[in-house]
Parts: C-alpha cells; sequence; structure tokens
C-alpha cells in the first residue's frame, strides 16, 4: 500500500485467476448463507411448534429412562 | 502483507485451504462421537435440532482447529506431516486462519445457544477454549503429558451430544468424556512413537521424545490397563446393557492385549514398528465400534430385544 511507484497492472491472466478465485469463494459463501438461512428458518419453525418445556412422556415413546 | 516482491500477485485464500484449515479427517471422529452420544442418550430431540447440534460441534471443532493452525503455524512449518497446511505453505495468511477460527466458534456457540440451549453451548464454548488456548497455547510446548490433557478436547462431542438431549449432566455422559480422555494416550502414543523424529524437530516435548520409548510403553499400557473397567463402567453402574457391557470387554480386552505387545518390548532399529503401528490402526477402529455398540445398546433396550 505504502510503495505505489513499484505496482503494475495486472496481466489480462492475472485479472482472470483473481476473478476466478473471487467468483468460486462468493459461490461457496452465497451457499453456505443461503444454507443457514434455511436451516435457522427451519429452526425457527420447530421451536415454534414445540410445547413450551420439554415433559416426561413428551413425543414419541421411549424405553425407560435410564441415567 | 509482504513486501519482497511487489510484483507478485497476492491471491485471496482458496476457499478448499478454509476448509481444510477445519481438519476434516479429525472432524470425521467428531461428528461419529458426537452422533453416538446422541443416538444413545435417553429422550428424544426433534431431528432438525439433532441436525442443528451436530452441525454446531462440528463447525466448533473446525473453528477450535483452525485457531490451533494460526498459533502453530510455525512449528507446523518444520514438521513435514504439517509442512503442507495452508498457512505453513503460503496459500493463506495467517490472520486470516485467526480471523475464520473465531468465526466459526463464535457463530456455532451462538447458535448452539439459540436452538439447543445455554448449557450445551456453554460447554461446546469451553471445550474451543480448552483446546485452543488451554492446550494449544498453554500446555502443548510446556509438558510432555500434553496428549493427555489434549484428549480431554477429543473427548466433548458426545457429551454435548448427550446433553443436547437431555439437557442436563449425568453419569453417564462424564463416563464416555472419560472413556475418550482415557484412550487418547495410547492410541497417540504409538503414533508418536513411530513418527517421533518430527516432534523433536520442532521442539514439542512429545512423550517419546522427553521421556524415552520405555516409559512412553510402560504408560501406553497403564492407560490401557485403567481404560479396560472404565469402558465396562456404563453398564455396571446400569447405563447400559449386556449388549455393550460384553461388547466393551472384548473391545478393551483386545486394546490391552495389543498393548501388552507394545509395552513390554524394546524396539530396535529397522523392525518397521509393525506393533506399534497395529495398535494404532486397532485404536482408531475401537473407539468406533465401542461408540456404535452403545448405540445398538441403547435401540435393542428400546425395542425390548433386551432388558
Amino acid at each position: 500500500m505504502t510503495q505505489p511507484s513499484d505496482i503494475r497492472p495486472l496481466t489480462t491472466a492475472e485479472t482472470d485467476a483473481l476473478r476466478a478465485r473471487q467468483r468460486e469463494r462468493n459461490k461457496v459463501m452465497g451457499l453456505i448463507l443461503g444454507a443457514l438461512a434455511v436451516l435457522f428458518f427451519a429452526i425457527s419453525i420447530v421451536k415454534i411448534a414445540e410445547k413450551p418445556k420439554h415433559e416426561a412422556g413428551e413425543g414419541v415413546a421411549t424405553a425407560p429412562v435410564h441415567s | 502483507m509482504s513486501t519482497a516482491n511487489p510484483q507478485a500477485l497476492i491471491m485471496p485464500a482458496d476457499w478448499r485451504d478454509f476448509f481444510a484449515l477445519t481438519k476434516p479427517g479429525v472432524m470425521r471422529l467428531v461428528i461419529f462421537t458426537a452422533v453416538c452420544g446422541m443416538l444413545a442418550a435417553p429422550g428424544t430431540i426433534h431431528p432438525v435440532l439433532a441436525f442443528t447440534a451436530i452441525l454446531c460441534i462440528a463447525v466448533g471443532a473446525g473453528g477450535a482447529a483452525a485457531l490451533n493452525q494460526w498459533w502453530e503455524a510455525d512449528l507446523d512449518a518444520v514438521m513435514k506431516r504439517t509442512a503442507k497446511r495452508p498457512i505453513p505453505d503460503g496459500r493463506m495468511e495467517r490472520s486470516s486462519a485467526r480471523d475464520f477460527g473465531f468465526a466459526l466458534s463464535g457463530l456455532s456457540v451462538m447458535t448452539m445457544g439459540l436452538a439447543i440451549s445455554w448449557l450445551a453451548a456453554g460447554i461446546l464454548a469451553f471445550s474451543i477454549f480448552y483446546y485452543a488456548y488451554l492446550y494449544t497455547v498453554w500446555l502443548k510446548p510446556r509438558t510432555p503429558q500434553n496428549i493427555v490433557i489434549g484428549g480431554g478436547a477429543g473427548a466433548f462431542p458426545p457429551l454435548i451430544g448427550w446433553i443436547a438431549v437431555t439437557g442436563h449432566i449425568t453419569w453417564m455422559p462424564v463416563l464416555l468424556f472419560l472413556i475418550i480422555f482415557m484412550w487418547t494416550p495410547p492410541h497417540f502414543w504409538a503414533l508418536a512413537l513411530f513418527v517421533q523424529i518430527d516432534y523433536s524437530k520442532a521442539g514439542i516435548p512429545m512423550m517419546p521424545v522427553v521421556a524415552g520409548e520405555r516409559s512412553t510403553r510402560r504408560q501406553i499400557l497403564a492407560y490401557a490397563a485403567v481404560l479396560l473397567p472404565l469402558s465396562m463402567t456404563p453398564w455396571f453402574i446400569g447405563g447400559t446393557g449386556m449388549i455393550y457391557g460384553l461388547s466393551a470387554l472384548l473391545l478393551s480386552g483386545l486394546f490391552l492385549w495389543l498393548s501388552i505387545k507394545v509395552g513390554l518390548r524394546t524396539s530396535a532399529t529397522g523392525d518397521g514398528m509393525k506393533p506399534e503401528k497395529r495398535l494404532f490402526a486397532y485404536s482408531i477402529f475401537y473407539l468406533f465400534i465401542l461408540f456404535a455398540m452403545l448405540v445398538a445398546d441403547r435401540f435393542a433396550t428400546v425395542y425390548g430385544i433386551q432388558a
């Protein structure tokens, strides 16, 4: 940043490589954020539908509780 | 930022290198033991929440792994096994790994707290702190018992998985924690015996380098001997049935037998370290099957196949 005189413009090949890398990163980031949005939506739905507190005997019938 | 060659194009790190930073290989065992802890726990959890809890445990472990590599980049650079990791290989800036690690850790703990419970989130946060700070920064460079303490970090996933289902701590998840805790030293020292040159070069006080092979072999044997009764304790206290109990006896018995072979032997140059390699390979198999049997035992009880 402090020595602008040394910096030459990027060649076309370099620019292409840089752009390709950025595009790839953006794509992955987009996928992760999209998946997180879906996950948080699903969590919200489950939480809203859930009964207020876990009680014994709630939900699917299971085996005798052992600790 | 490098100023050595201003002509060099500084590329942003590849996303695959960020993925590599989370140590996907280690994560497999983390996910597996967390899933087993969850399936073996008494109670039910909504599949979406179960998935979220596992994801949080895995992402938290990935964050801790990234922080570990941020801190140890200099050490990784001098060891053959780790020199090709993203930071020592120059494919990523150190600060990127640090930011990535903190982001994953924070995100996983927050999500765990909001979706599951703050008890599970608190233990997850502590496990990340335990691995990234207590182990990596503080104890690993100081004591040859580092692996014993490091084992604690790997022992958290089933504990957190269990607590995500039940919402409170009982003896059973603590026992699962202790089993992995006791399993780690013989597992890792078997490996350390046949790759010890690497660690001495990096100045890490790994047991075989500091205390010598003889002492390391004896300690492998000691831990394996404790592991046998410990792995059967869930059966003794009535937390599991006979399917798990007998499996634990068989698996831990074989573990002890292979450890005796390693523990009572002195290696000669050029003998290929066969018993050590066999113990190391078996130790991985051991943990997978032991936890699988824990789940099988629980399902057998649920479906009335065993009392």
